[in-house]
């Protein structure tokens, strides 16, 4: 079976490295996966993007045609994206943001307030996470303790930032019941 | 790649940075020294291309990766390593468009790459990789390649590639690497050696043509690589490289689904390419679709290679976007419905 997902947002949202986690949580898993970066020039402030596909056979492209899960981190996302989620599939929203819903019927809109929980804990940094938490909890992609095993690895020359990316992990993961 | 070539015992790396692959340059600056080796970032694509000239001439393992407009920049260095016979790997990831374009998929370089590239009549091996696992696999094999012919080989790999991250299954480091009897390491208690392309003689000079001419023709026979993909009972064949292949892939997938027969036929050595075998696959099958990321390169090959012998349909896009796979499929589809069911009634 072979799982789409999509992220999209501005640069400096963690789009790309939401993506990341979620890949090499998968990779550890022992799952196919592949991780498809796109961004503009501009680093900050600009568009992201990133496809990551998951699957218990190979993959055989790393672009995605109609993904089953769509992450929109901004209202422009949103709305680009919405016609490209298969039917059936789901759209996480940051409803912080996002303050227009797609309004197509067939698909499920999960919203999380990403961006406010964030706030919330004084580090907006960790939006990213949060929305993954989220994510992650809806979904069953991977499990939650992959996930947070993929955070560790990635902070490992930082190890100081570990808890705080946790925390927020798991108030994404807590949001959703 | 760069983790790959280290383990396949290159110790020189020379570039000068242009995206998408600075990933290289970055992991080699910081692990070729600690691999015992030489990094070194040029003032330019051409110094780069002649360091790795003068560190292959000692009989080291050494390469270079640029983008496009680099690769081209380098070419005249490329022309001495093969008119000097001398082994190099040169990774181009290419860029999307003429100019600078930007660091979507694309497939341009195709001719570029194929064809020599540089002045002079020669040729390089050229390597097309799928995925990240056999872009590693490929570095491994160009060394080899490279030392064995002693001959310039191009890994020809897209933005997609660069870009793209999969786990992957580094090889073994490399222990023993071959004995280079044309090496120049100082003449010290032997006849000095000459490694040069200006031979002015001029029956020695045809001499040394032929002579490149006889390698490439030894390698046309003994180094063609392909990978072919549920081809046995297929109507329409699908020809495509890298990435495109990659695209191609999941839309036969998508297609075999439906129950269309579809196969699809992946060159891993776009120079020496698989005429041969593409001549046979026109046997059993008579609709050929190729599908690249350029408005057609590859194409004039296989056409040469079938000369006639099949129908051949072209799907291009010229960089800058990746079609998705449902996109592909829809092309394949609508051509198969065109050309095998009609025929069927």
């Amino acid at each position: 079976m072979l799982i789409k997902c999509f992220f999209a947002g501005f640069g400096g949202q963690g789009v790309l490295s939401m993506g990341y986690f979620l890949a090499y949580a998968a990779m550890k898993e022992g799952k196919e996966v592949t991780y498809l970066p796109a961004y503009g020039a501009e680093v900050r402030g600009g568009t992201a993007h990133c496809t990551v596909g998951i699957s218990d056979e190979e993959i055989a492209s790393p672009v995605a045609s109609e993904p089953e899960y769509v992450v929109a981190m901004n209202q422009p996302s949103a709305k680009k994206f919405q016609n490209a989620i298969c039917s059936g599939g789901m759209m996480f929203i940051n409803s912080t943001l996002v303050t227009e819903p797609p309004q197509r019927g067939d698909i499920e809109i999960v919203e999380v307030p990403a961006s406010g929980i964030a706030e919330e804990m004084k580090n907006i940094q960790a939006t990213n996470l949060v929305m993954l938490g989220a994510l992650v909890k809806k979904t069953g992609l991977v499990s939650l303790k992959s996930l947070e095993l993929s955070v560790e690895d990635a902070f490992s020359a930082k190890k100081k930032l570990i808890p705080v990316n946790l925390g927020a992990l798991r108030r994404g993961w807590e949001y959703l019941d | 790649m760069a983790e790959a070539a280290i383990r396949a015992g290159c110790r020189f790396y020379f570039g000068y940075p242009i995206t998408p692959q600075n990933e290289v340059a970055e992991y080699m600056s910081e692990h070729m020294p600690e691999a015992g080796g030489t990094f070194i970032q040029a003032e330019s694509e051409i110094a780069s291309i002649y360091m790795v000239l003068g560190a292959s001439v000692t009989g080291a393992r050494a390469m270079t990766s640029s983008s496009s407009p680099g690769i081209s920049l380098k070419q005249e260095g490329i022309s001495f390593l093969a008119g000097q016979e001398l082994p190099a790997v040169i990774l181009n990831v290419m860029r999307g468009g003429p100019g600078l374009g930007n660091i979507a998929g694309c497939q341009g370089d195709y001719f570029q790459a194929t064809r020599g590239g540089g002045h002079g009549d020669y040729k390089t091996i050229v390597l097309a990789p799928g995925s990240v696992q056999e872009l590693v696999d490929l570095t491994g094999v160009a060394f080899e390649l490279a030392d064995k012919y002693r001959n310039p080989v191009m890994i020809l790999a897209d933005g997609l590639i660069g870009q793209m991250r999969e786990p992957v299954v580094l090889p073994e480091p490399v222990k023993h690497l071959p004995e280079k009897d044309w090496a120049l390491r100082g003449a010290k208690g032997r006849p000095s050696r000459f490694s040069r392309s200006l031979i002015l003689n001029v029956r020695r000079m045809e001499e040394h043509n032929w002579k490149l001419q006889r390698k490439f023709r030894e390698i046309e026979a003994n180094e063609i690589r392909f990978e072919q993909y549920l081809l046995e009972d297929a109507k329409l064949v699908v020809v495509a490289f890298g990435s495109a292949a990659r695209v191609a892939k999941g839309a036969v997938k998508r297609l075999r689904k439906e129950g269309l027969k579809v196969g699809l036929f992946r060159p891993i050595t776009l120079w020496p390419f698989p005429h041969k075998k593409i001549r046979e696959l026109a046997n059993e099958c008579s609709e050929f679709l190729v599908y690249e990321l350029n408005a057609g390169q590859m194409l004039e090959d296989v056409k040469l290679a079938l000369s006639g012998s099949a129908e051949v349909f072209f799907y291009g896009r010229p960089g800058g976007v990746i079609p998705t796979p449902m996109d592909v499929a829809k092309i394949i589809g609508s051509r198969y419905y065109q050309r095998i069911k009609r025929k069927a009634k």
